[in-house]
């Protein structure tokens, strides 16, 4: 559910785009960046990156909170809010959607979840500093950090922020005011050697150190382990977020880790590449972090998941620096030493700098969008274009239920559009017979030369079309994958009206990806109900990556929680079954979001008990202190 | 331990249970033709699409599943794949149902009249059918009635169509196909045919299997089945046969459906139309083969009263629910789904608990008439009592079956005379009331002489009719009966003697009596809850006592199981005294039959019970199972070894001749 970031209004141009600037001009300016990076590095030593901190370069600044919302997701300039005539709206500037009414969506939400724009359930309205807990600081360690320079805090307002990712409960416990253990220092390292002096001093004293990325984790990861007593270090790696260098024989760029996703995006944009990797949440999600989950973008199809994306990995651990002799693209030496560091949710180290392959920034690129008269239909479609391998770079699949909720988010239009609108409903539903109760929409991105597009396109919609699809238009496509960034947004809207959701993922064979989404929904269906939830809830999913052998399946989540008495508690335990019945219908523990501490208790299951104690022994190999306690995957 | 928690209700008598109401009624009253011509809209599964019988052929042999049977086939025995893809198909023909509600109607308006003659009145429980309409729409459902009459397979049908319900696809023997028309008409009614024994055939057994899967996955229809197998020629509930229980549940476990509801559906007969034929059929006249003509001449049957028909339709129950905890789905995650592999251990011991649990659910149902109260005290006075001591015992009888959780069809204001006579009045071929006295039924010694034996097999007919209306109330008192026989037997009174007795006597007789595997703890609890209730037996801190007040019950509930225990001993009996030390299998029977009439002629046994073929089948299954014989197979011969020491163990036991019987005890 985390919203699909996106470079700020870089999307809206980009369909037409063809080859937006001079070549010459982009290639001057490639090497006086890459001249300068160089230089910088070998003049100053290692930090110089410390100084010349980019508050008008980076979208995240230290200080988070002047920013970002401390109870919510994403900006604080941007908000959904149903405005006196009761039409939704998206505050701010910074989205494509960001002023435009949505006069569906106060129907669909009261009809969805039985809720009454008359029934609030607000947030507390700031941080109170007074209830969270004095940090229990390390003397010695903070003196320690304070002669290397390097900055740290230990203001209420950061210790809170650092202390939590975007689980449902998470939030949930912010907006009524509630806060947990949280982290006694936040630190922030400016280049790899501050992290290795961090380490060393952490082992030194014996804190324990939690690195943090983005902060938009969904696994509990950043939780504070309320066994730990010792110091508890949030290490904020926001501050490593240059480019080092950009080698375009190679077509790789060596990048600090805390980097952004729309910075690294918007960086290498301006050398005319990109990395082409676009989680949901790469407005604020780093590399890093992406690192360590084991992330996957949604145009992976093209460009890969992360761990086809590095080429090198360091990384610093309580046993001193890991990383490769050399840069080939493959290498037979035993297993892969970056696969103990991809999927290790920070529980080994901090990874510092990583090697990416770069590609040139597509020639082209073209949305588009298909009806389907059922889901069936839709994934038979999808699965066939996996088995021709003829993907485009996205290709999403939603259910008939998210197919409502993407028609409620329609922005309010002119006479002439919705009588046009009318018309292609009445093509569809009366003279090609779909039901509007069964049919489900795939989007689609294309990326690449434009040839090339357009022939894949064209054996897409024939698959399609074999399968009963109906093209539905480039504007269709494009809102889909504008909704995916906002949709974190409107869960904080939903949570001012007694609504709570949250999402979940998993991939799993094609054999049973129907069998997974009929079970898993009813599942919840049948939970949400047998435990007193008056409204059925919204549940729902879409089939968001293919692959040769499965699909990613993302569910939604959301009810209405109002006479509940407790509704967290209520909620974790649908959770909990749903992921139960995507263990027993054949699903993996997780896609992409990771494990964390919130499902921890399936790690054995899903790797069985040698496979668990593999991964133990490296961990008590690297750090036998725990020094890295956060307690994630193990 | 699962039986624990599928028997949580301590109290049997509290049990609730819905009210029934007579369907016949309605149809006495209005046009049979209008009936059957009726407007028939029943609810499916969640937004199913119907299709055609013959689209679900198509499904099979188009399956992976089947596809992947015939390619292993065609590699192993080199044949092609096209040779068994056609056999395949023949199978299929000759299985499956051909629903057509032309059919189903002409059924209906011959039911219609044939029921209006035959019974005063046909009772269902009008919840359960609620129930059951809402059940159809949410999952995947499977009817799991009892079988003690051919009326089973035409009953359920008949219900649901007058309810508009869908129709049930019933599983059926190949044996009905034998009869002329009949078994296509019952093909064309909903029922599938499947052979009584296909032990190795694999593509049979994968176009069988597909087949009811294919079924069940696409809710196209409930799937009717009988978990006994076979008609109960005894009225007591058969051990359930699992295989096509298990193959229902397997889209369950493969994650292919969310659920499926199980039904269970107890029908009780007042008067069972087969009753005098299966008393026969159990003293060794073979059965009559299905026929039509057969069928024709039991048109005379139409001219007798058969008193009511109760059906009760279960509360369904979530296979899902029963699941839980107990499988683990993901073993199923690693090979393709339509490799069939051979359930693990936990699948097959849950796939059995279900089958017991869904039986005794069957049984708790079932509708007991004052008849077979009488039934049971007749049996156990054979000579003969006065009709005044009869109504009082039928009455004290009752009270106790009630606090036992019996599902008595006697409405209070029925005095027990009244109930008496009316039993008494619909059995004039079992009983006789000759001044006063009520006796049952012999045929009046003819001039010429007979032969003793004669004499003998007639009588036993009787006995055995009437012995199948005792058998359905015994579920209501196999427990505390077991726990009084072990009273008896038990060396002492201390409790854990009590017990391992209880859990002996519950072993041996388990292939007898629906006694769920791995309940013992919960059996004995149960009955010494029972017993301590209606003040029969004082639970001590060390010993188990009868009461005095209590002595009288312990003795009938004894006395009411004695047949059965005598039955195992002379089996032993014989086993130790006639056989050297093998039998051919197939002259057991025979064997043990003469034997016992010996032994009854010359007086020493005056149990005919003991000639039921039924019973003497059950002995040899639990005399297998305890080790006590061995199967030997040469050829086409399967010989019976005789293990004398282990069988002369048994029969003491069972005697209460042992003190020191602590090996086999220990075996507990």
């Amino acid at each position: 559910m985390m919203g699909r970031g996106t470079a700020v209004g870089s999307r809206s141009g980009m369909a037409s785009d063809r080859s937006g600037y001079g070549r010459q001009r982009a290639a001057r300016q490639r090497l006086e960046v890459i001249s300068g990076h160089l230089g910088r590095q070998e003049a100053s030593g290692a930090c110089e990156g410390r100084q010349a901190d980019d508050v008008h370069r980076n979208a995240v600044p230290r200080r988070r909170q002047d920013v970002l919302k401390w109870n919510g997701w994403g900006f604080r300039d941007s908000k959904f809010l149903f405005n006196k005539k009761g039409l939704a709206e998206l505050t701010g500037k910074r989205y494509q959607l960001s002023g435009t009414l949505m006069p569906g969506l106060k129907d669909w939400f009261e009809g969805t979840f039985g809720a009454n724009l008359q029934h609030r359930s607000p947030a507390v309205p700031a941080l109170n500093p007074s209830v969270v807990p004095p940090p229990n600081l390390h003397a010695a360690f903070v003196e320690a950090l304070k002669e290397a320079t390097i900055p740290c805090t230990h203001e209420p307002e950061d210790r809170v922020f650092h202390s939590h990712g975007h689980c449902l409960h998470e939030i949930f416990a912010l907006r009524e005011g509630k806060i947990g253990r949280v982290p006694d220092l936040v630190v922030w390292p400016g280049c790899h050697a501050d992290v290795v002096r961090i380490v060393e001093l952490a082992c030194q004293h014996n804190v324990c150190l939690i690195p943090y990325g983005g902060g938009t984790s969904v696994s509990s990861a950043l939780q504070c382990p309320l066994e730990e007593s010792r110091c508890i270090i949030s290490v904020d790696t926001s501050q490593m977020n240059r480019i080092l260098w950009i080698d375009e024989k190679n077509l790789t760029a060596h990048v600090e880790a805390g980097i952004i996703g729309q910075d690294l995006e918007r960086l290498l944009r301006e050398h005319g590449y990109c990395t082409g990797h676009e989680p949901d949440s790469m407005e604020f999600s780093s590399l890093g972090g992406w690192v360590a989950t084991r992330a996957s973008g949604m145009k992976k199809n093209v460009y890969g998941n992360i761990e086809n994306l590095v080429v090198h990995i360091k990384m610093v651990t309580p046993c001193g620096v890991m990383e490769k002799s050399c840069q080939g693209p493959r290498i037979s030496a035993g297993p892969d030493i970056h696969h103990f560091i991809l999927g290790s949710e920070g529980t080994l180290g901090v990874v510092t700098e990583v090697t990416l392959k770069i590609r040139p920034f597509p020639e082209y690129r073209k949305y588009g969008s298909v009806v389907f008269p059922s889901f069936e239909q839709g994934v038979s479609c999808l699965r066939e274009v996996a088995k021709q391998r003829c993907a485009p770079a996205s290709i999403r699949l939603m259910d008939n239920a998210q197919f409502h909720f993407g028609h409620a988010l329609r922005p309010q239009t002119s006479m002439f559009m919705s009588f046009l609108d009318g018309l292609k409903k009445f093509y569809i539903t009366k003279f090609k017979g779909f039901d509007p109760q069964r049919l489900c929409v795939a989007t689609l991105l294309f990326e690449g030369d434009q040839n090339h597009v357009l022939n894949q396109e064209q054996q897409v919609y024939d698959i399609a079309a074999q399968f009963g699809g109906l093209a539905a238009g480039e504007d269709n496509g494009q809102r889909g994958y504008l909704l995916t960034f906002i949709i974190a947004y409107l869960r904080d809207l939903g949570m001012e009206y007694y609504v709570i959701g949250e999402s979940f993922e998993t991939s799993v064979p094609w054999d049973r990806v129907l069998d997974l989404c009929r079970n898993v929904k009813e599942r919840i269906e049948r939970e949400c109900k047998d435990r007193g939830v008056q409204f059925p809830p919204l549940s729902t999913c879409r089939v968001t990556q293919i692959y040769d052998a499965g699909a990613c399946v993302y569910f939604y989540f959301a009810f209405n929680y109002r006479g509940l008495s407790d509704p967290m508690r209520l909620y974790e335990q649908v959770e909990h079954s749903a992921r139960e019945e995507i263990l027993a219908s054949g699903g993996s523990l997780s896609h992409h979001h990771g494990v964390g501490k919130l499902r921890k208790q399936w790690m054995q299951e899903t790797i069985s008990k040698v496979g668990l104690g593999m991964l133990r022994s490296v961990k008590e190999h690297l750090d036998p202190q725990n020094i890295f306690g956060n307690r994630n995957l193990l | 331990m699962a039986s624990r928690t599928l028997y949580s209700q301590r109290d049997p008598a509290l049990k609730k249970r819905d009210d029934f109401e007579d369907i016949l009624e309605e149809r006495r009253n209005s046009s049979d033709l209008k009936y059957a011509l009726k407007c028939y809209m029943p609810v499916l599964y969640k937004g199913v699409t119907p299709c055609k019988p013959s689209m679900i052929k198509t499904m099979v042999l188009q399956s992976e599943q089947l596809r992947y049977v015939v390619t292993e086939l065609s590699k192993e025995t080199g044949e092609a794949t096209e040779v068994i893809q056609g056999e395949a198909l023949a199978i299929l023909e000759e299985m499956a149902h051909k629903l057509h509600l032309g059919t189903v109607r002409f059924f209906a308006y011959m039911l219609n009249k044939a029921f209006k003659v035959l019974y005063q009145r046909i009772r269902v429980n009008e919840d359960g059918i609620q129930r059951l309409q809402q059940a159809i729409q949410e999952h995947p459902l499977v009817l799991l009635p009892s079988h003690r009459s051919y009326m089973d397979f035409l009953i359920v049908s008949y219900l649901l169509y007058t309810n508009d319900l869908a129709l049930p696809v019933i599983a059926a023997g190949m044996d009905f196909l034998g009869m002329k028309f009949v078994g296509e008409m019952l093909r064309m009614s909903g029922a599938f045919f499947i052979r009584r024994s296909f032990g190795g055939d694999r593509l049979y057994w994968a176009v069988f299997s597909e087949y009811v899967k294919t079924i069940l996955r696409n809710g196209y229809a409930p799937i009717e089945f009988f978990l006994e197998g076979t008609r109960s020629r005894t009225c007591k509930s058969l051990t359930p046969k699992v295989g096509l229980l298990s193959i229902a549940m397997e889209p369950f476990f493969k994650g292919e459906v969310f659920d499926v509801s199980m039904v269970p559906i107890s029908i009780s007969y007042e008067r069972v139309l087969e009753e005098a034929l299966y008393a026969r059929e159990l003293l060794g006249v073979p059965k009559p083969k299905e026929s039509t003509s057969g069928l024709l001449k039991a048109r005379r049957i139409l001219s007798e009263d058969y008193g009511n028909i109760h059906v009760y339709f279960g509360q369904p129950v979530s296979l899902r629910s029963l699941a839980q905890g107990r499988i683990n789905r993901s073993q199923y995650n690693l090979m393709p789904r339509h490799i069939s592999r051979r359930p693990g251990e936990d699948v097959q011991v849950f796939v059995n608990d279900v089958a017991y649990k869904m039986v005794r659910l069957q049984e708790e149902s079932m509708v007991l008439r004052p008849w077979v109260l009488v039934a049971t005290i007749l049996l156990q006075n054979p000579h003969g009592v006065e009709a005044v001591w009869l109504a009082e015992q039928t009455a004290w009888l009752r009270g106790l079956a009630q606090a036992f959780g019996a599902f008595l069809d006697w409405p209070d204001h029925i005095s027990a005379s009244r109930a008496v006579a009316s039993g008494l009045a619909l059995h004039p071929n079992l009983v006789c009331t000759e001044r006063g006295r009520v006796r049952l039924a012999t045929e009046p010694k003819g001039p010429g002489a007979r032969a003793p034996e004669e004499d003998l097999f007639n009588h036993a007919v009787t006995v055995l009719s009437c012995a199948s209306y005792r058998n359905q109330v015994l579920h209501v008192f196999l427990r505390p009966a077991l726990l009084a026989m072990a009273m008896d037997v038990a060396p002492t009174s201390r409790k854990d003697d009590v017990y391992s007795c209880f859990g002996y006597l519950r072993d041996v007789f388990s292939n007898e009596f629906i006694l769920c595997p791995g309940a013992e703890v919960q059996d004995f609890d149960e009955a010494c809850f029972l017993l301590t209730k209606c003040s029969a037996i004082q639970i001590l801190k060390q010993d188990i006592v009868a009461t005095e007040r209590g002595r009288p019950t312990l003795s009938f509930l004894s006395a009411m199981f004695q047949p059965f225990l005598l039955g195992y001993q002379v089996v032993c009996r014989y086993l130790c005294e006639e056989v050297a030390e093998s039998l051919p299998e197939k002259s057991y029977v025979a064997g043990v039959r003469s034997y016992a009439v010996k032994r009854i002629l010359s007086g020493e046994l005056a149990c005919l019970e003991v000639l039921s073929s039924d019973l003497q089948k059950n002995v040899l299954a639990a005399l297998l199972r305890m080790g006590a014989l061995r199967k030997s197979k040469a050829g086409e011969l399967v010989t019976l070894r005789v293990n004398k020491s282990a069988i002369n163990t048994i029969e003491n036991t069972l005697g209460g001749r042992v003190s020191t019987q602590k090996p086999v005890l220990a075996r507990l």
